[in-house]
């Protein structure tokens, strides 16, 4: 802690300002050299990818065809934003992301209280969370498509549903996404709605109860309100992670049963079809779709990204 | 103040999220243990026959064992290099003093919010010009980048709580620098190295985006890709159960790290996002 806030700013008006810049310029240097591996290895994922990407969206291309390149300035994006198909991908996104997430804070909210409030098994428990974490999101994916597959499934014959076809209908498919999907990360949400639980002041819900406060009005009035900041940074993340949701639509549909999502529209226009030019233009949307996200939580909901960092000192409160 | 009766009301309450949590991946491991010609036919939880065949069958396709391979060389290699550039990069924002670092754990960010798809394209097309396509540096690469945020955060989150100045209070009671780094310093870091491993690992190993697009054979396919690819060990036969044994060998290094490093995991997952 010390270390970093002792350290000379520069240009210090002190007296040994000289040798204090030399010491700053020399710190400085090891800095950015230290840094240098991990940011050059970023940039050359992201940046040279995405300005290709950008650059390519302009031309009718495709790999199969390579001489036909040509400009055609806007074209791609007119083409994919007038298309039915692109917008029906754009319903089948919000309406997972927005389910998963809904859903997900409230699972996640209730195993954060048992983690939180349990005195047995609390370790067992905690482990067993993190379990679904750890699993292979693709694996999850089959688990739960053969649980409600017709060939293989126990699910219709537990319920008593006969012969009903999950995987034939938009939104029982999409029930049988979202579920591998909840599974597969709510516990992610809970062990930031633990860790926010834990910032809660316990003094707070105690005095609360000697006013007579009922168990939902602690919650509502104290611990929901003391634990924003990590509701808000669970929101966010889950948020634009389930936007981006690829694996489990690739394995349960293929994004049959009109369950395609931007991702998979994304990856079948660029990789599948290599109509590069049309793809990467859906790929800068889907990316521009997660510059607006963010903006709008960033902006509009206040997020302390600082405390998603872990800058926030100890001793605000 | 807790009564016998809600005692018991929390223990049920763990009892179902251990539920929850176990019961897909029990199901995997029923259906690994069924016979290929009970799908379809035989409708159940438990396998009416177990065997062990599916597991022979899957360690006798060279998709899989290869993908096996692939899978945990390039998840290893990527998971070294990124947590010890990562552990540069915290070092320096913990320690240092330098312009830009607002800046880079800000990118990071950005990174970790980023749409991988939207790169698959232009990346498919850079690696096919360089010779990266269906390598392992191919992958290696793109894991590396994508894992880099969160172990720049959980590392320098981590950082931040350890009390460098010991570092000097040894070199004061005679230590040397290096004595000081690796007797002091290093102790205390390594959990926090050692829990950003772990995370990054998971990445690497649950990718399945980068493994389908930017691989095309044995040489690179990832487990994960190779699963989603696989359509059984003949034509006459239903891919389910081997699938499913395939899923359960991988699935056994994530539950024993995850039993084994329970806390860690939890505190660095926690740790670079809400600070506790």
């Amino acid at each position: 802690m010390t270390a970093v806030h002792t350290a000379p700013a520069a240009g210090t008006p002190a007296a040994p300002a000289a040798e204090i810049s030399d010491r700053g310029r020399a710190e400085r240097r090891l800095g950015l050299l230290l840094s240098a591996p991990a940011v050059i290895v970023m940039l050359v994922v992201t940046a040279y990818p995405l300005v290709n990407a950008l650059y390519l969206s302009l031309f009718s291309y495709r790999i199969t065809a390579p001489d036909d390149r040509r400009f055609v300035g806007l074209a791609n994006y007119g083409t994919a934003l007038s298309d039915p198909l692109f917008w029906q991908d754009v319903l089948t996104t919000f309406v997972i992301t927005f389910v998963t997430v809904a859903v997900e804070l409230v699972i996640g909210f209730a195993l954060a209280m048992v983690m939180h409030r349990a005195v047995f098994a609390r370790r067992t428990v905690r482990t067993a969370i993190l379990l679904p974490y750890g699993i292979v999101t693709v694996i999850s994916a089959f688990a739960w498509k053969y649980a409600f597959d017709l060939q293989s499934g126990f699910v219709n014959s537990w319920f008593g549903l006969g012969d009903y076809a999950w995987f034939s209908g938009r939104w029982s498919s999409m029930t049988v996404i979202v579920l591998s999907e909840i599974w597969k990360t709510t516990p992610f949400v809970s062990l930031l709605l633990l860790a926010g639980l834990a910032q809660v002041p316990g003094d707070l819900g105690e005095a609360a109860t000697v006013d007579g406060a009922t168990a939902w009005q602690r919650l509502r009035r104290v611990t929901i309100p003391n634990m924003k900041a990590a509701i808000l940074v669970a929101v966010l993340f889950r948020t634009l992670d389930a936007w981006r949701i690829f694996d489990n639509v690739f394995v349960m549909t293929s994004g049959q049963q009109k369950t395609e999502t931007l991702s998979f529209l994304t990856y079948r226009q660029t990789i599948t079809r290599t109509a590069i030019g049309l793809g990467d233009a859906v790929g800068v949307l889907l990316f521009l779709s997660v510059v607006l996200i963010a903006v709008v939580f960033i902006k509009g909901f206040r997020v302390d990204l600082a405390q998603a960092r872990g800058e926030r000192g100890g001793g605000e409160k | 103040m807790e009564t016998a009766r809600s005692k018991w009301l929390w223990a049920l309450a763990s009892l179902l999220i251990l539920v929850w949590t176990v019961f897909p991946i029990l199901w995997i491991v029923m259906l690994s243990f069924k016979q290929p010609g009970e799908i379809g036919n035989q409708k159940g939880f438990l396998p009416h026959h177990w065997t062990w065949d599916n597991y022979r069958t899957v360690f006798k396709t060279d998709l899989f064992t290869a993908a096996l391979v692939n899978s945990i060389g390039i998840s290893l290699i990527a998971t070294v290099i990124g947590v010890v550039f990562a552990t540069l990069v915290a070092y320096a924002i913990a320690r240092l003093e330098f312009p830009g670092k607002k800046a880079i754990l800000s990118f990071a960010l950005a990174i970790a919010m980023f749409p991988v798809v939207s790169l698959v394209g232009p990346l498919f097309d850079l690696w096919r010009d360089v010779g990266l396509y269906d390598t392992w540096p191919g992958l290696i690469i793109p894991y590396i980048s994508f894992a880099l945020p969160l172990a720049i955060w959980t590392l320098s989150a981590f950082f931040r709580e350890i009390p460098w100045e010991m570092e000097q209070a040894a070199q004061v009671d005679g230590a040397t620098t290096w004595q000081a780094f690796r007797k002091v310093i290093v102790p205390l870091a390594a959990p926090g190295v050692f829990t950003a491993a772990i995370l990054t690992f998971f990445f690497c190993w649950n990718d399945f985006v980068f493994g389908i697009s930017l691989t095309s054979s044995d040489r690179a396919r990832v487990v994960p890709a190779a699963l989603a690819f696989f359509t059984g060990a003949s034509e006459f036969q239903q891919p389910t159960t081997a699938i499913c044994a395939a899923a359960v060998v991988v699935t056994v290094p994530i539950v024993v790290i995850v039993l084994a490093f329970q806390r860690r995991i939890v505190a660095g997952l926690t740790s670079g996002a809400v600070k506790g």
